[in-house]
């Protein structure tokens, strides 16, 4: 069977770490830095798991900062 | 499988849309404006409008949205913007012409423009964004606020007897003759974002049809002046603004 791949790209600097994306993503990929700051001073957000991504752009719909490129590849499962 | 191997062989199923400018935006952290921004500017994108399309800037948080889509704009005195949208869509027939308004510049001291213009058929299409309160100057209560809320101006909880009740504005532009589609969306979730996002569509087409009033209410957040966090404010508004302000079409006319 054909697995899906993705992959979050997060323009971290945009982001402001609003936390929707964390809450919207269904594979529990996305997190907020606990200590780490961007440079406008915000907890960004940042993919903790990225090979649980399966590419389905909840993360992207959902943030007011139009902060994520989302890739997807449909791979053999072999 | 690495994670720059899907980025080379894949295929970008998202990216920021082209129309949206590389300023960073003034609102708040979750703010549902930023989604709303990047839903026109998806759709002007997508329907090849940004030629055409001018929009009118309101007074309120989203003032400067001038600086944040990449189309033609204008900003109106307070309230005025489908009176100046009007003049804009009958001088020059061949521009689709939008407003985006919040509700204390719809719903407050432009009720009349509104009305009026939604009357007249204007070709236009308007953008309401109700989030129940006047978020810019600090949260007092709007036209829209619940029944209960706490705001800056009803520190126990809005009351019948002495503010009146919450107006549903789209409500009463459906009554009207000249509207064709008016309808109430949300952005709180993945799929309601891909709903307000066709809902756009249609109004736009709408637009370009010259068909009337196109009218699309977003149920929005304001998670400062709620004071809850952008989350949480997504779970008050379904919980309890969704009561007063159902999502779905009131009028669709094709």
């Amino acid at each position: 069977m054909a697995k899906i791949k993705g992959a979050v790209v997060i323009d971290i600097n945009r982001c402001k770490g609003c936390d929707l994306c964390v809450v919207a993503c269904p594979a529990d990929v996305l997190e907020l830095q606990p200590k780490e700051v961007n440079d406008r001073g915000y907890h960004y957000a940042y993919d903790k798991n990225p090979d649980a991504c399966i590419g389905c752009a909840s993360c992207a719909a959902v943030c007011p900062d139009g902060c994520f490129t989302v890739y997807r590849l449909v791979c053999d499962n072999n | 499988m690495k994670k720059e191997d899907i980025i080379k062989a894949g295929t970008v199923v998202y990216e920021r849309p082209r129309l949206l400018t590389d300023n960073i935006t003034h609102y708040c952290p979750g703010c549902s404006h930023g989604v709303v921004h990047r839903l026109i500017a998806e759709v002007l994108d997508e329907m090849d409008l940004a030629e055409r399309a001018v929009g009118v800037a309101p007074v309120g948080c989203a003032v400067f949205a001038y600086n944040y889509i990449d189309v033609d704009w204008v900003e109106a005195a307070h309230g005025r913007a489908p009176a100046v949208a009007t003049a804009m869509s009958r001088l020059n027939p061949g521009n689709v012409v939008f407003t985006y308004q919040g509700d204390g510049d719809l719903a407050a001291i432009g009720t009349a423009e509104t009305i009026h213009a939604a009357n007249r058929g204007e070709n236009i299409v308007i953008i309401f964004i109700n989030n129940a309160i006047y978020g810019m100057t600090g949260g007092q209560m709007a036209p829209t606020t619940l029944l209960g809320q706490k705001t800056a101006t009803t520190p126990y909880g809005r009351t019948a007897a002495l503010n009146g009740y919450p107006i549903k504005m789209s409500d009463i532009l459906a009554t009207l003759d000249g509207t064709c589609y008016v309808t109430r969306q949300a952005v709180h979730t993945p799929a309601a974002v891909r709903k307000a996002k066709s809902a756009l569509k249609k109004a736009f087409a709408n637009a370009v049809a010259k068909k009337g009033t196109s009218v699309v209410e977003i149920v929005s957040t304001c998670n400062s002046g709620w004071k809850l966090t952008p989350a949480q404010s997504n779970l008050w508004m379904a919980e309890h603004m969704f009561e007063k302000y159902p999502l779905g079409d009131l009028k669709n006319i094709d």
